[in-house]
């Protein structure tokens, strides 16, 4: 929250062309990272069996052949379900990010080109909106609007949205008083072409790499929530819940408790790993 | 302490207040925005038109949406936050028994995480760049970024399949001795802690090297103060408002991660007590739990700011 101070000042003389110093760890999360968004696209043909394929004697089944991940409560092999959950934790995250990070975006840039009561009225909104916590915003919202997958992603890409729109406002703000935006504006140019021509262009960095953090935050959000029975709902199921689902088997020690939060926490870190390779400064801590 | 600290405090705390009335209204806004209402969830099919009528003029639904706020926020502020509508208990009453569990679970996890996570931040501050630092910092990036129902499931794994040390649910009834109090604890109280313990840690660290790197520990350093003494005497003391700011921000990380430590434990507490009200669409129980919540949260981010004010040596004067 208040801890991610958002960097206030932009490197003024940003380069043309970023050298990207990518280090080995930044390459291998944005390795994972495609793994699971192209998993996300195609994982669901991938997988071997299909969700009906039941197996009363395969059920909490360990590691074997047969069962690469191990077997769910109902016998069902682990890995296809991984695989059938996968455009439900990288999709509906990816697109509630879109709507926090696109509208948080969009918001700012038009909030500080217009200033005055708008700027204002909007700031506070967010105010009021950053001191309710994100999970207990997604929990009010699920209870009055339900969690169908596009409510979901209406619901979670609305919490994230103040952050992104404080990042990018002070951003926007730091720009705006850059010489090269005067000279642009002095040159009568329009409001469009300054913001996008302009403005854009130099905040995208910053704006990336929280993008990615906000990802992060969503995944484990949404995840959260079906783990608590509250996020996409039977017979789909995300890794959340595919954890909910297999609880019981915790007991026995079954790999299918385990294996979809293993998952996730391997999509989570390579995120890290990633924002951290190509962002090149750490920046993280709030949400 | 002078007039101008003093107004500065003032003015946080009256912020913090018209922050919380801000919240209350999205909160009640949320919760009613959709059409159908009490009155039609308890009728159910049974529903006619004269029976919604009488039901809603009991309740006082057929009143405009405002009054219906102000009659929820007096109630509120009366400790009358209405009935549930699950089984017409006083929403009081639901929350109160349930409320010290919570805070006992909050006050625990404070406790352990505290300590933990100074001696680690600034530990890790003071050999910074050292093997140790670059092991707590990979970790502490880690807890961090993993959801919480895996650190908690491979604690039960560990502690309670594998080892058979401690319950995997938390029984809070049958507490006598103090065997039995740790042992229904500690599993949630270690999830908790994982995550509270990293964040503060990195914080921490944060603030202390922001001291390290500032002019007058330089100056120590070419006075030929030992680097121990230096962060320990030096730099220690001026990191304690962002270190105190820092903790109060970790603190508020609680609130989140109860919800899920309560479910996974089946704790009795008002996180769960709320989780199960969502999946019931509960609303007044709903509303009373988000309402706690977002005090106890205003109140730690309200507590990090003040810590940043009286910590701020040009206001002591």
């Amino acid at each position: 929250m208040r801890s991610s101070a958002p960097p206030s000042v932009v490197p003024p003389e940003a380069p043309r062309k970023p050298r990207r110093h990518l280090s080995v760890a930044g390459l291998a999360g944005a390795v994972v990272v495609g793994f699971w968004i192209l998993m996300a696209l195609i994982g669901p043909w991938l997988a071997p069996d299909d969700i009906g394929s039941m197996n009363g004697d395969a059920v909490f089944a360990p590691i074997s052949a047969h069962y690469p991940l191990g077997a769910d409560f109902l016998g069902r092999d682990m890995l296809s379900r991984i695989l059938q959950g996968a455009p439900y934790t990288v999709g509906v995250a990816l697109a509630a990010v879109l709507v926090a990070s696109v509208g948080g975006t969009a918001l700012a840039l038009f909030a500080a080109a217009r200033g005055g009561w708008f700027d204002n009225v909007v700031s506070r909104i967010v105010d009021v909106q950053l001191s309710i916590p994100t999970k207990l915003l997604a929990l009010i919202m699920v209870a009055a609007f339900g969690s169908a997958v596009p409510v979901l992603i209406l619901t979670v890409g609305i919490g994230y949205m103040p952050g992104a729109f404080r990042i990018a406002r002070s951003l926007a703000v730091n720009v705006q008083a850059m010489e090269y935006v005067q000279a642009a504006r002095a040159r009568g140019e329009g409001l469009g072409y300054i913001t996008f021509h302009e403005m854009l262009p130099n905040m995208l960095r910053p704006v990336l790499a929280d993008f990615g953090l906000r990802f992060l935050f969503i995944v484990l959000l949404l995840s959260g929530l079906s783990f608590l029975g509250l996020g996409v709902q039977p017979p789909a199921a995300d890794w959340g819940s595919l954890v909910r689902e297999n609880i019981i088997g915790l007991s026995e020690g079954a790999p299918a408790v385990i294996v979809p939060a293993i998952a996730i926490a391997t999509l989570t870190i390579a995120v890290n790993m990633m924002i951290d390779g190509f962002a090149g400064r750490k920046r993280r801590g709030g949400e | 302490m002078n007039s101008h600290a003093l107004r500065l405090i003032a003015n946080r705390l009256g912020v913090a207040l018209l922050t919380l009335g801000a919240v209350s209204v999205v909160i009640f806004t949320i919760t009613n925005m959709l059409p159908g209402d009490a009155a039609q969830a308890i009728l159910g099919q049974d529903a006619t038109p004269e029976l919604l009528a009488a039901l809603r003029t009991k309740f006082g639904l057929d009143q405009p949406s405002y009054v219906r706020y102000f009659h929820w926020l007096a109630g509120l502020l009366h400790g009358d936050p209405g009935h549930a509508m699950a089984n017409d208990l006083p929403v009081a009453q639901l929350v109160g028994a349930r409320l010290p569990n919570s805070l006992m679970l909050a006050a625990a996890t404070t406790a352990v995480s505290v300590p933990v996570a100074l001696f680690i931040g600034i530990s890790s501050a003071m050999f910074r760049g050292s093997l140790y630092d670059r092991i707590v910092n990979m970790a502490t990036v880690w807890v961090v970024s993993v959801p919480e129902f895996l650190i908690a499931t491979v604690a039960v794994l560990i502690f309670a399949v594998k080892l058979h040390w401690l319950a995997a649910l938390s029984r809070t009834d049958d507490i006598a001795t103090l065997g039995q109090f740790l042992r229904v604890y500690a599993m949630p109280v270690l999830t908790l802690c994982c995550v509270i313990v990293a964040q503060m840690a990195r914080m921490t660290r944060a603030a202390v090297i922001d001291q390290l790197t500032s002019s007058y520990v330089e100056m120590a350093r070419l006075k030929g103060v030992r680097p121990v003494r230096m962060v320990l005497s030096h730099a220690l003391p001026n990191a304690v408002g962002p270190i105190g700011n820092a903790v109060a921000l970790s603190l508020s990380y609680l609130i989140g991660g109860v919800i899920i430590v309560e479910s996974i434990f089946n704790y009795p507490g008002i996180a769960s007590l709320m989780v199960d009200s969502v999946t019931m669409r509960d609303m007044p129980v709903v509303q009373a739990c988000a309402m706690l919540f977002c005090a106890g949260y205003l109140v730690l981010l309200t507590v990090a700011d003040l810590a940043a004010i009286l910590s701020n040596p040009r206001l002591r004067k």
